[in-house]
C-alpha cells in the first residue's frame, strides 16, 4: 500500500463471469499451497481455507485459549459459501455447508472453541457490526475474548448480482473522485481478536462507541441527505465527544455512495478531518470489508500513518472532504471507522490509541 | 404500436410485480417514475432487464435509459425504432 | 441487574397460523408459505402494494411486524433513532439466493434480475420493516442452528442498559423451502408495561418461541 500497489486487475475468469472484470481476486492456486500447510486443501471449501488461514494466523501466539468457557467466535460474512448452490460444489461438499451457520460451526470446531459462534450477516456492515457486537459482549461481562472473522469470496453469484445492478467501474475503482463510477469487487478475509486480557493485546488500540442506523428511505439506493449515518456518526460523537484524527470511510467510489458519505460527515462537523478509502488496494470485500479495514485503522494508529486513497485524484462529491492523497506520518490518537450497506443499514466505530 | 403498448403494459406488471394493478390503470405517456406507478431505482434496472431479456436491446448510458424508459409509450417506440416490435 | 425489559407484544406465524398475543388470529391449512402470506396480507386488509415486491423472507417478516404492531400505538411512545430491529434465523436468504443462481445457470439465457438480487441479504427484511415504520435505530442481523433466546437477550439488554435504544423488535424469521417459521416480540426497556404480558429474559423468550410449535 505504502508503494501504491492494488490487487484489483482486468481479470477473465469464464467460472466467474461471461466476459472480462476488474476485480482483486487471490490467486487458488496460492491459496491452497498456504493452505496444505495447515490442512488437506481437498476437504475444505474455498471460503473454509481463506477463513481458517486468517483465524490461525490471528491466533498464532495470541495466547487464546479456545476452549476457554469465556471465549467466543464471530463470523461476519454477507454469502459464506454460496459456490455450494453450484452443482459439482454440492456434490463435492454436501448440501449443508451453504449455511452460514454450518460455516461457522466448522471454524469453531477446526479450533476448538467451546461455545457456539454467531454469525453476523448485515451487508456490506457486516464486519464492523461484529467487531461492536464482539465489544457489547465483553463489556456486558458475557465474554472475555471475542476472535472476529470476516470473509467474503468472489463468485458468479455476487458478480452477477452487482452486474444487474450496473454498479462496477469500468477499471479500478476511485473513491471519491470526480471520475468515478462504481465499486470493483474483491475478496480477502480478515481477524481481529478482542479481549479484556491486557496480556493478549499488543495492539494498544482500544474499540471505542460504536452506533448503528437505518436510513428507512431504501433498501438499495442509500439516503440522498446522508440520515443513517449521520444518525451513527452523531450517536457515537455524543457519547464519546474525542478529537477524531482520521475518518476510514466505507468509499466503494459507486457515485451515490460517495457522496453521500460525504454529506453524512459534513453534516456532523467532520469535513476537515482527512478521510480515506481502501477500496483502491483490495475492491469491496463485502463482508470482509469491515473488519479488514478496521486491521488497517488498527495498523494506522499503532504505525503513525495515514494511508491515501488509490485512485483518487481529484474532488468528485458536492460536500468537499479531506480525501488523503498521499502517505502521511504522524500521531494519531482517534479513528473513526463508518460503513453503509444494502438494507439501509450504516455504522460508525471509534477506534482509541491507549 | 397499440398492441405493443398493451403487451409491454402487461409485461412491466408482471415483471415488477405490481401486482394490484392492470392494464387499463397505466397511462401510456405518463411519466414511469415520477409519482405514477412509485417506481424506483431497482425497478429501472429491472426495465432494462426486460428489454434485453424479452427484445434483445441493450440500453448503453444512463441517458439514453433516462429517455427512454420515460413512459409506457417511449419504450414502445424505442423497441419499435430497432425493429424489434 | 437493572431494568430488563417487558415484552409488550408477541406475534408467531408458523403452521399456517397466525398468533397474536396467544390469541389466533388467521388459520388456512394447507397452502404453500408464499400464497399463505398473500392470504394473511388479503386478510388483514393491510395496504402496502411493495409487499408483492418483496421476497418470502421479506414478506414473512414484514407481515410478522405489521400483526405485531398494528392498532396498538407502541411504535409512537418512542423516537425512531430510539427503536431497534435485531433478528435472526438460520437460513439468512437462501430462498432468494437459490432464485438468484438460477438465473445465472445458463449462460445462452443469461438475465440476473437486480430485483431479486438486492433480497440475497437477510438485513433486507429488517429495511423493508425499517421503510414501513421509519425505524432508523440498529437494525441487525444474526445467523444460528436455533433460535437462541439467551443470546437475544444479552444483546439488546446490553443496548438498553447503554441507552442506545429504549424499545426493539425481535425474534426469529426464518423461511427455506416449504418450511417457514416466525416469531417477534416488542420489547420496552420501561419496567410499567401498560398491558406487558411478560419479563423480557430468556425462559420467557424461549417459552413463548416453544408453544404451539
Amino acid at each position: 500500500m505504502l508503494a501504491d500497489k492494488t490487487g484489483i486487475r482486468l481479470t477473465r475468469d469464464e467460472k466467474i463471469a461471461p466476459g472480462p472484470f476488474y476485480a482483486s481476486l487471490l490467486d487458488t492456486s496460492m491459496l491452497q499451497d498456504q493452505f496444505a500447510t495447515l490442512d488437506d486443501p481437498g476437504k475444505f471449501t474455498r471460503f473454509e481455507q481463506l477463513a481458517l488461514l486468517s483465524v490461525h494466523s490471528a491466533l498464532s501466539g495470541a495466547g487464546i485459549e479456545p476452549a476457554d468457557p469465556k471465549t467466543l467466535f464471530i463470523l461476519s460474512t454477507t454469502k459464506g459459501n454460496i459456490d455450494i448452490l453450484q452443482k459439482e460444489n454440492e456434490r463435492k461438499f454436501g448440501k449443508e455447508r451453504v449455511y452460514l451457520w454450518h460455516t461457522a460451526r466448522l471454524i469453531q470446531h477446526y479450533f476448538g472453541f467451546r461455545n457456539e459462534p454467531v454469525v453476523v450477516s448485515n451487508a456490506c456492515i457486516s464486519g464492523v457490526q461484529a467487531i461492536l457486537t464482539g465489544a457489547r459482549l465483553i463489556r456486558a461481562g458475557l465474554y472475555e475474548n471475542v476472535i472476529i472473522n470476516g470473509t467474503d469470496i468472489i463468485t458468479e453469484f455476487v458478480m452477477s448480482g452487482f452486474s444487474s445492478f450496473k454498479s462496477l467501474s469500468n477499471g479500478p475503482c476511485r473513491p471519491f473522485d470526480k471520475t468515478r463510477d462504481g465499486l470493483s469487487l474483491g475478496e480477502g478475509s480478515g481477524t481481529i481478536i478482542l479481549s479484556k486480557n491486557p496480556s493478549h493485546i499488543d495492539s494498544h488500540v482500544i474499540v471505542g462507541e460504536g452506533f448503528s442506523s437505518n436510513d428507512a428511505n431504501h433498501i438499495s439506493g442509500p439516503s440522498r441527505t446522508g440520515e443513517g449515518l449521520f444518525i451513527a456518526i452523531e450517536g457515537v460523537m455524543k457519547r464519546s465527544p474525542v478529537t477524531v484524527d482520521f475518518i476510514s470511510a466505507h468509499g466503494t467510489a459507486t457515485s451515490y455512495n460517495d457522496e453521500m458519505e460525504s454529506m453524512a460527515i459534513t453534516r456532523a462537523g467532520l469535513q476537515t478531518v482527512p478521510v480515506n478509502s481502501f477500496k483502491g488496494y483490495w475492491g469491496h470485500t463485502l463482508g470482509a470489508a469491515g473488519v479488514i479495514e478496521s486491521v488497517m485503522c488498527v495498523y494506522s494508529l499503532r504505525e503513525k500513518v495515514l494511508l491515501h486513497t488509490k485512485g483518487y485524484h481529484d474532488p468528485g462529491v458536492t460536500n468537499p472532504v479531506a480525501v488523503i492523497d498521499k502517505v502521511i506520518h504522524r500521531e494519531i490518537s482517534h479513528c473513526l471507522k463508518i460503513a453503509s450497506g444494502f438494507g439501509g443499514c450504516n455504522i460508525a466505530l471509534l477506534f482509541h490509541k491507549k | 404500436m397499440e398492441q405493443l403498448i398493451q403487451k409491454l403494459k402487461e409485461e412491466i406488471i408482471d415483471a415488477l410485480n405490481l401486482s394490484e394493478m392492470n392494464p387499463e390503470q397505466i397511462d401510456d405517456k405518463a411519466p414511469l417514475f415520477i409519482d405514477g406507478l412509485g417506481l424506483d431505482s431497482i425497478d429501472a434496472l429491472e426495465l432494462t432487464v426486460l428489454l434485453e431479456k424479452k427484445y434483445g436491446l441493450r440500453i448503453s448510458t444512463a441517458e439514453e435509459g433516462k429517455k427512454v424508459l420515460y413512459s409506457v409509450r417511449s419504450m414502445a417506440e424505442f423497441i419499435t425504432a430497432n425493429g424489434k416490435a | 441487574m437493572t431494568n430488563s425489559g417487558f415484552i409488550s407484544r408477541f406475534c408467531s406465524i408458523r403452521n399456517n397460523t397466525v398468533v397474536v398475543n396467544n390469541k389466533t388470529e388467521f388459520f388456512r391449512p394447507d397452502e404453500k408459505p408464499e400464497k399463505f402470506l398473500t392470504g394473511v396480507y388479503q386478510h388483514f386488509a393491510i395496504q402496502y402494494p411493495k409487499f408483492y415486491k418483496m421476497d418470502i423472507l421479506s414478506k414473512l417478516g414484514f407481515l410478522s411486524v405489521e400483526l405485531l404492531l398494528r392498532d396498538t400505538g407502541l411504535l409512537e411512545k418512542y423516537a425512531g433513532h430510539k427503536t431497534g430491529i435485531i433478528l435472526m434465523n438460520a437460513s439468512s436468504s437462501l430462498d432468494t439466493d437459490r432464485r438468484h443462481q438460477e438465473s445465472i445457470l445458463d449462460r445462452a439465457n443469461y438475465f440476473p434480475s437486480p430485483a431479486v438480487f438486492v433480497y440475497t441479504l437477510p438485513n433486507i427484511m429488517i429495511g423493508e420493516i425499517s421503510i414501513r415504520h421509519k425505524i432508523t435505530g440498529e437494525g441487525t442481523f444474526f445467523v444460528r442452528e436455533r433460535f437462541d433466546a439467551s443470546f437475544l437477550v444479552s444483546y439488546i439488554r446490553q443496548l438498553f442498559d447503554t441507552g442506545i435504544l429504549q424499545c426493539c423488535i425481535t425474534g426469529w424469521t426464518e423461511t427455506n423451502g416449504d418450511d417457514y417459521e416466525s416469531v417477534m416480540y416488542f420489547v420496552e426497556k420501561t419496567d410499567r408495561p401498560m398491558d406487558g404480558i411478560a419479563n423480557f429474559d430468556a425462559a420467557t423468550i424461549q417459552k413463548l418461541y416453544d408453544k404451539v410449535k
